[in-house]
């Protein structure tokens, strides 16, 4: 396999955005193409979870390859639950490395914000086991609230260290022109406040308002290219070296432990192996915090602290901006948003700002080394992605 | 002559119980103030106000326009028995709402504008709203519509209002819909906040100035995030974008 590169990068506001699906798709395709000089895109994958259930559209991946003018460029649209986006960026690297195609262009899109929250909470459930969870009423918040509780009673994590998560995440997003959330809140105002309980009411026990992600409109590109035709860009050479990807049981009650998230653990392993680098190399990561809880569990089972130490380096401040290592610079899912096919992508979009040098106010310094991990299903579909910046 | 006329263009007001000023703690830490604000202050919050006119953005513009119009109309006493609410963090204005009493039992609320975006600073606001028409001066329903769909998410659906559709809206004739005191009873303990007194201070602060929004909305960045754009169905706003870039073609 030969080396692949992001030579491109675009993204929309994570935020409620009211143009259709295919144009919030095409347009970070065209921030991307006029970023980095490159037009001729022979392959685009466009990653996305819910065009045909929440905005009666098929065929995502031609619309946008027409309402970009790319024809006769191939397309297709990648779907894999909340985890679409890396799924795709995996199959585009899988399309240079082979040497199939020089320049393949990976969009991710979702436009959630077309039907009422209960629906699109609705809509995410159905990644859950139809027979065994579906129809007992399961949603993601749900699915998280149990393993939130069980994580607090086996490792002390409590509503403290979960509201730490939101306070951190929603700051770093103050300083993301494209984040959905820019308000910053604080531990008294949304835990010891007289008011706390309105400002921040219980969705699923015991996961409150500001401890899930918002649900998002927005799309993110980036660009995939072979070694030569990055080094024209000009840019900073960004290599996509690691691409790791596991599964786990459908239902979450199948588990042996359920507080193990073991396809996070084997994609970071294969990921991180891959690029040839170590948890602890690690300069900047992005995690998918669609829950606080996931934050703090990620960052165990992707090696960055032991297992039941997450909140202890959260609260020590080792993953704020300015920490050892920052976790979810961009305001993560939690502020910066969470359109589930795009997240992935907008995941990496932010760590080749990171690591190009270009992420501004919330730039990591001298951050060479950057890793995503996109959380599909709960957990059961895993893909971790490993940037390095090459001198 | 002129003296007299102006007589006949003046409603009579008829005198209504002051909204008692409340303060509450937002997510963010801020303490917000609630208060009734007089016809003499107007003329402060009308500065803030009109920028909102120009922002083509989630109904920003309309509603600001409206807002601007009927304060506008209470400050010139050309609207009967209307009231002004507004919402304070550290003298900043983050929220103004108001209405009218249309009798003793029915209220009209006319709009909630959000000069802060977040923190459910509006939502809030709108609360206050409620509560004086429902607790404060004891009507027993408030006719209620929403320009946008956030207004509809926030009003309609939270408070599982009641239709109304055979009465008019005085904001365009659009049917209504009805917050009840049954309604406002079940949402008190989930959405009504805030305590009394204020602290003496805080309502000093409030009181002494008027001052202007610090991160008010602003409009959109490009067309593309421009409201009206879904409605567009010729996508005229990406074909803008397409010749900015210079992409390959031109559809």
């Amino acid at each position: 396999m030969r080396d692949v590169y992001v030579a491109g990068i675009g993204i929309t506001s994570f935020t409620r955005l009211e143009y259709p699906l295919v144009e919030i798709a095409a347009y970070p395709g065209l921030m991307a193409m006029k970023e980095c000089g490159i037009r001729n895109i022979e392959q685009i994958y466009v990653a996305n979870m819910g065009a045909s259930r929440i905005n009666h559209q098929t065929g995502l991946a031609s619309a946008v390859a027409n309402d970009l003018c790319l024809m006769p460029a191939g397309a297709e649209t990648i779907e894999n639950g909340p985890a679409s986006g890396a799924s795709a960026i995996k199959q585009g690297f899988l399309a240079v490395a082979s040497g199939m195609y020089d320049v393949v262009m990976v969009i991710g899109a979702e436009r959630m914000r077309e039907v009422n929250n209960l629906e699109a909470t609705d809509f995410v459930a159905t990644l859950t086991h139809p027979l065994a969870e579906y129809i007992y009423g399961v949603t993601l918040p749900a699915l998280a609230g149990m393993f939130a509780r069980l994580y607090m009673d086996k490792y002390g994590v409590t509503a403290r260290h979960l509201g730490m998560v939101a306070v951190k995440n929603h700051k770093h997003a103050m300083d993301n022109f494209y984040a959905h959330l820019h308000e910053e809140v604080t531990l008294e105002g949304i835990l010891d406040s007289p008011d706390a309980a309105t400002n921040n009411p219980i969705v699923a026990d015991p996961l409150r308002y500001y401890d899930v992600c918002p649900i998002s409109d927005g799309g993110a590109c980036v660009i995939l290219t072979s070694a030569d035709t990055a080094k024209k860009t000009g840019k900073p050479m960004i290599r996509l070296a690691g691409v790791g990807q596991a599964t786990d049981t459908h239902a979450v009650h199948d588990r042996k432990n359920p507080t193990d998230l073991l396809a996070v653990r084997e994609a970071a392993k294969k990921s991180l192996a891959m690029a040839g680098v170590t948890p602890q190399d690690v300069h900047v990561a992005e995690l998918h915090d669609a829950f606080t809880i996931l934050e703090i569990a990620e960052s165990e089972e992707v090696g960055f602290f032991k297992k039941g130490e997450g909140h202890l380096a959260l609260q020590d401040g080792y993953t704020k901006l300015g920490g050892k290592l920052p976790i979810n610079p961009s305001g993560g899912l939690k502020a910066k948003g969470h359109p589930v096919g795009a997240t992935g992508v907008g995941q990496a979009h932010e760590i080749v700002l990171q690591l190009r040098g270009d992420a501004e106010k919330r730039q990591v310094k001298g951050a060479k080394v950057g890793f995503t991990c996109n959380f599909g299903g709960f957990g059961n579909n895993v893909v971790c992605l490993t940037f390095v910046r090459e001198s | 002559m002129a003296i007299d006329l102006e007589k006949t263009l003046r409603p009579v007001d008829t005198p209504l119980a002051e909204y008692p000023a409340k303060l509450m703690t937002l997510a963010g830490g801020e303490q917000l103030v609630i208060r009734q604000v007089t016809r003499d202050e107007i003329p402060d919050i009308l500065p803030h106000v009109e920028p909102l006119m120009h922002v083509e953005r989630d109904f920003y513009d309309i509603v600001a326009a409206r807002v601007y119009a009927e304060l506008l109309g209470y400050y010139t006493y050309r609207v009967q028995d209307e009231y002004v609410l507004a919402a304070q963090i550290d003298g900043e204005l983050v929220a103004v709402v108001n209405g009218r009493i249309v009798n003793k039992d029915v209220g009209m609320s006319y709009h909630t504008l959000a000069l802060r975006r977040g923190l459910r600073v509006g939502a809030h606001a709108f609360a206050a709203k409620m509560e004086y028409h429902i607790d404060i001066l004891g009507q027993k329903e408030v006719l209620i519509v929403a320009e946008s769909p956030i207004g509809f998410r926030r009003w309609m659906i939270e408070y599982k209002l009641e239709k109304r559709f055979h009465v008019p809206h005085e904001l365009g004739g659009c049917p209504s819909w009805a917050l009840t005191q049954e309604l406002f009873d079940k949402a008190r303990h989930s959405l009504i906040v805030g305590r009394r007194p204020v602290p003496e201070p805080l309502l000093a602060k409030a009181k002494a100035a008027i001052l202007p929004p610090t991160d008010p909305p602003r409009p959109p960045a490009d067309r593309l995030a421009a409201t009206r754009s879904l409605y567009d169905s010729t996508a005229t706003s990406l074909l803008e974008q397409r010749k900015l870039l210079g992409g390959k073609q031109d559809a």
